[in-house]
């Protein structure tokens, strides 16, 4: 936990392995846990080399991108180097004949999609928390509205380069869309926060920017009508690019997203105010929130809100809902894909808190889906389950037991103790 | 414990059942327990029938397993996986036998697991935009049930009539679609799965996002190498308002390459764009009489769908941009009867140049799409200066290739020539930053590429996955990888030239 825990030939080896090697500042510590050194590598020769050294001393790594969720997932039981990737920011390749963009992990979204942007097309991801890495975007797995259409990172990465725990640098996929050949180790790698390997660089497929959007939005009295309204748009023809739902005190509001073609926008926004009814209103400016959390994700650690992640059946919509409104928390997301999120503001009590967690997750449960505790101060994360249930558990471990046998790769940050 | 070496040249007929005592032991122990779970007739043991499955879709490679077994549900399809890890017995999974890869090929000692039988269309939900299936389930059957409801299963390979979505799912199949909605891949949500210890556990769900690693995202696509789903969760699509299917003719390939390169510029993204070149063509009109644009050099197939009014105007600027690069004719087609006119030419094109060839490899190599004319031009010189003729057929809009390289096996030297023009192109395909397969999968067929693509620390890397899920490697042994890691073992560091590069290469194909 401090320190203390590196022995000075461990030291010595991560400062012969990378020319940046600095004592941990007040800013550096992951979830509360204070690392022993902060190693940020040049190119990732340098990671590889720290992983090398890491591995022959024994000594825990946790990747970090640009640090805007460092707090997520369980605390590591142990940092000893923490591996700032930040300085592995560049945007490698953009080829933009063949719509595809490569990156380094420590590039952010933002700095991508100014490069993409040029040239009229965008990495279809939305930037949820702002200031993300692309490294760290891969191991938390961020969606936000956009994802109806274009699906999440699993959808767009189609190429991945890792330095495994024992500095083997490794890749898989390559640069075209349309790629079967081995193993898809970048699946594996999304979401697994950090415990598989470091993300080093990415290969995404981009699409075309649209020339034009627009937003309708609706009112919605009870969770039937936001399912009835969620159901009616889903199945029309007006082929929308997202459906969020806002939801707060029994009620709230369903919006719908076009995006394409200037008057083919406009035409699709009628059909669909049409079916919404002279309630409807549009707006070519996001609902309150675009596409961040409903939490505040930089709060300092004793403000921290518990952010919740909500996944059911596009039929549990109402369920997922009248469980909200029951237990007082305001909701948020993708009503089309049947993702929402929560924020529990700080202050009240874990077994509140708790509450609120297991009532909410039976509904999600029971609709085939899941909740995670996705941030939370400390008291909650110690005292509620933060991954619930997972399934094939044991196939994970395995997968974790070859990747990093000796347990040293974001240890305990992730589900069942992985 | 491979089979490579038993299947090495082509038309090698693969030998009896191991003569091994424990394999043979292995394979009746199996056989019990097989007939005291299943009906008489799911159980094969005879030569004879045996060798009906001695082939998958690609028919040069051919061993004929020691016992094929036809599950009817999944509890049964597991006590089989479960008797074969017990006593180390292979298996290998087959649904259809489609495939164009050997990646169902039997293996000799082992058990082949057909998975015909298992069917059922659980369930299709169209309030959550699912389908649950059985592997066995063809493909086409899942739109075929989704259809009333306005919905469709969005991965269509060209063998959708009768491809089953358990081969899908190992292959993580494409088809002419897959430009705009993804392959198996994108629209696999959960799983039922069989571990190679023949438990049964679940992967994904309904619910996007599963917690958790990825692992069915890992199994897609795994070609049968990490287990076998015996129950499918699938996204449905909603049906289009419009679909308009454009026919256009070219006078070259480069015009009809420049054509879709300047409808990608345009921030279009069509369902589909396939071309075909003038042998292709050649060869779809004497086989159905497509009625392609006479003397055409290339065509190009482009299928936009959507929003009608979206599709109104994308299809204006496709017509202008097509024009703009030289098209000297333009069909459009709407309704159903008339695309599928259109589609006939293309869908038909592997099976017709058996029209103009006696014999010929479908080949299956990925470039990044602005390669295009620089590729095409290196394989016309290839055929040039080989005499072997090539015919091109390919997936333009993600530069996903299938040459068609003909032969005639009656003359002598003739199969080696074109089985060289084959591989010289999978080289070209490497050198401009591309795959060795875009949908057909590695298979038998091309691991000895493999290591071509990939350097060994990569394919070390890979096979990781490989050693959590199935640690005896017993399920579909041989295939995908040139050479299995031992799992457990620890692996050196490798330095210098790749050694498996050099045996890949001089490998007999």
């Amino acid at each position: 936990m401090s320190t203390g825990t590196l022995d000075r030939t461990a030291r010595e080896a991560i400062d012969s392995a990378c020319a940046d090697v600095q004592h941990a500042g007040g800013a550096d510590h992951v979830d509360g846990v204070s690392p022993g050194l902060v190693a940020r590598p040049a190119d990732i020769d340098q990671v590889s080399e720290v992983m090398r050294a890491a591995s022959a001393h024994g000594l825990t790594v946790v990747p970090r991108g640009r640090g805007t969720k460092m707090s997520w997932g369980l605390p590591p039981l142990r940092t000893d180097v923490l591996l700032d990737v930040s300085a592995l920011d560049k945007v490698l390749d953009h080829a933009a004949g063949d719509l595809i963009v490569a990156a380094q992990a420590g590039a952010r979204l933002h700095d991508v999609q100014e490069v993409v942007g040029g040239q009229g097309q965008r990495l279809a991801l939305d930037e949820t928390v702002p200031g993300s890495s692309i490294g760290g975007m891969i191991a938390t797995n961020t969606s936000g509205p956009r994802r109806m259409a274009t699906g999440t990172a699993r959808d767009l990465l189609i190429g991945i380069t890792m330095v495994r725990a024992d500095g083997v640098v490794a890749k898989a996929g390559g640069r075209v869309v349309k790629n079967v050949a081995g193993y898809d180790l970048g699946k594996l790698l999304i979401g697994s926060f950090g415990t598989l390997g470091v993300i080093t660089d990415a290969t995404f497929r981009l699409h075309p920017l649209s020339d034009a959007h627009r937003w309708v939005s609706v009112a919605v009295g009870d969770p039937d009508e936001a399912q009835r309204v969620t159901q009616a748009l889903i199945h029309s023809q007006a082929v929308p690019a997202a459906v969020e739902v806002d939801w707060a005190d029994g009620h709230g509001t369903v919006s719908v997203l076009l995006e394409g073609r200037e008057e083919a926008v406009a035409g699709r926004a009628r059909t669909v105010s049409e079916l919404l009814g002279p309630e409807a209103a549009g707006s070519v400016d996001p609902p309150a929130g675009g596409a961040t959390y409903p939490w505040d994700t930089a709060a300092q650690p004793d403000q921290r809100s518990t952010g919740l992640k909500l996944t059911f059946a596009l039929s549990g919509l109402s369920a997922v809902l009248a469980a909200a409104t029951e237990t007082g928390v305001s909701l948020r997301g993708s009503a089309g894909t049947g993702v929402a999120y929560a924020g529990i503001e700080p202050g009240g009590t874990v077994e509140a808190v708790g509450a609120a967690v297991t009532s909410l997750r039976r509904a999600c449960t029971q609709h085939g889906g899941s909740l995670v505790v996705v941030d939370a101060p400390a008291d909650v994360k110690a005292g509620v389950d933060v991954w619930g249930a997972i399934p094939a558990l044991d196939l994970m471990r395995r997968v974790k037991e070859q990747f990093d046998p000796d347990h040293r790769l974001a240890p305990g940050r992730f589900v069942g103790g992985i | 414990m491979t089979s490579t070496t038993e299947v090495g040249t082509k038309d090698d007929v693969g030998t009896s059942p191991g003569t091994s005592p424990s394999v043979s032991a292995g394979i009746s122990a199996v056989a019990d327990v097989a007939r005291r779970l299943l009906t008489a007739d799911g159980v094969i043991t005879e030569r004879s029938r045996l060798r009906t499955y001695e082939c998958d879709g690609l028919a040069h490679y051919r061993v004929i397993p020691a016992l094929v077994v036809m599950p009817e549900d999944a509890a049964q399809l597991a006590a089989i996986v479960r008797a074969c890890a017990e006593h180390q017995v292979p298996y290998v999974a087959r649904g259809a036998g489609t495939g164009l890869s050997g990646g169902a090929l039997p293996h000799a000692e082992g058990v082949l697991i057909v998975t015909s039988r298992m069917r059922t269309i659980t369930d299709v939900r169209i309030e959550d935009q699912r389908a649950v299936v059985e592997p066995g389930v063809i493909n086409l059957d899942v739109t075929r049930a989704a259809t009333p409801g306005g919905y469709y299963y969005a991965p269509d390979p060209s063998s959708q009539q009768i491809c089953s979505i358990g081969g899908n799912v190992a292959e993580n199949s494409g088809g002419a679609h897959c430009l705009k909605y993804g392959f198996t891949t994108n629209h696999v949500l959960g799983a039922d799965f069989v571990t190679t210890e023949g438990d049964i556990v679940p992967l994904g769900g309904t619910a996007p996002d599963s917690p958790g690693y990825d692992l069915l995202g890992a199994v897609v696509g795994s070609e049968g190498t990490l287990g076998i789903v015996t129950s499918v969760i699938v996204k449905l699509v909603r049906l289009p308002e419009q679909v308009r299917t454009i026919l256009v003719g070219f006078e070259s390939t480069d015009q009809a390459g420049a054509a879709t390169s300047a409808m990608i510029s345009a921030g279009i993204l069509p369902a589909a764009v396939e071309m075909m070149d003038a042998l292709a063509i050649e060869a779809a009109e004497a086989a159905v009489h497509c009625n392609y644009p006479h003397g055409a050099g290339a065509v190009l197939v482009i299928e936009l769908d959507g929003a009608a009014i979206e599709v109104e105007q994308e299809y204006a600027e496709v017509e202008r941009l097509c024009n703009e690069n030289g098209a000297f004719e333009q069909r459009l087609a709407t309704d159903p009867a008339d695309r599928a006119l259109i589609w006939k030419g293309r869908k038909s094109a592997f099976a017709a140049v058996g029209r103009i060839s006696p014999d010929y490899i479908v080949q299956d190599g990925v470039i990044p799409r602005t390669a295009l004319p620089e590729v095409l031009k290196a394989i016309a010189d290839l055929s040039g200066d080989s005499g072997v003729r090539v015919a091109n057929v390919f997936h333009a809009g993600d530069g996903n290739l299938h040459p068609l390289v003909l032969f005639d096996d009656s003359i002598e030297g003739a199969g080696e020539a074109a089985e060289e023009v084959s591989g010289a192109i999978l080289d070209l395909c490497i050198e401009h930053g591309g795959s060795i397969t875009g949908e057909h999968g590695v298979g038998m067929d091309k691991a000895k590429y493999m290591p071509r693509m990939y350097t060994d620390e990569d394919l070390d890397t890979m096979q990781l996955v490989r050693c959590a899920f199935d640690p005896q490697n017993i399920s579909n042994p041989g295939k995908v990888f040139p050479t299995p890691r031992l799992c457990g073992e620890v692996p050196g560091r490798h330095k210098g030239a790749h050694p498996l590069a050099e045996a890949g290469i001089a490998e007999v194909f």
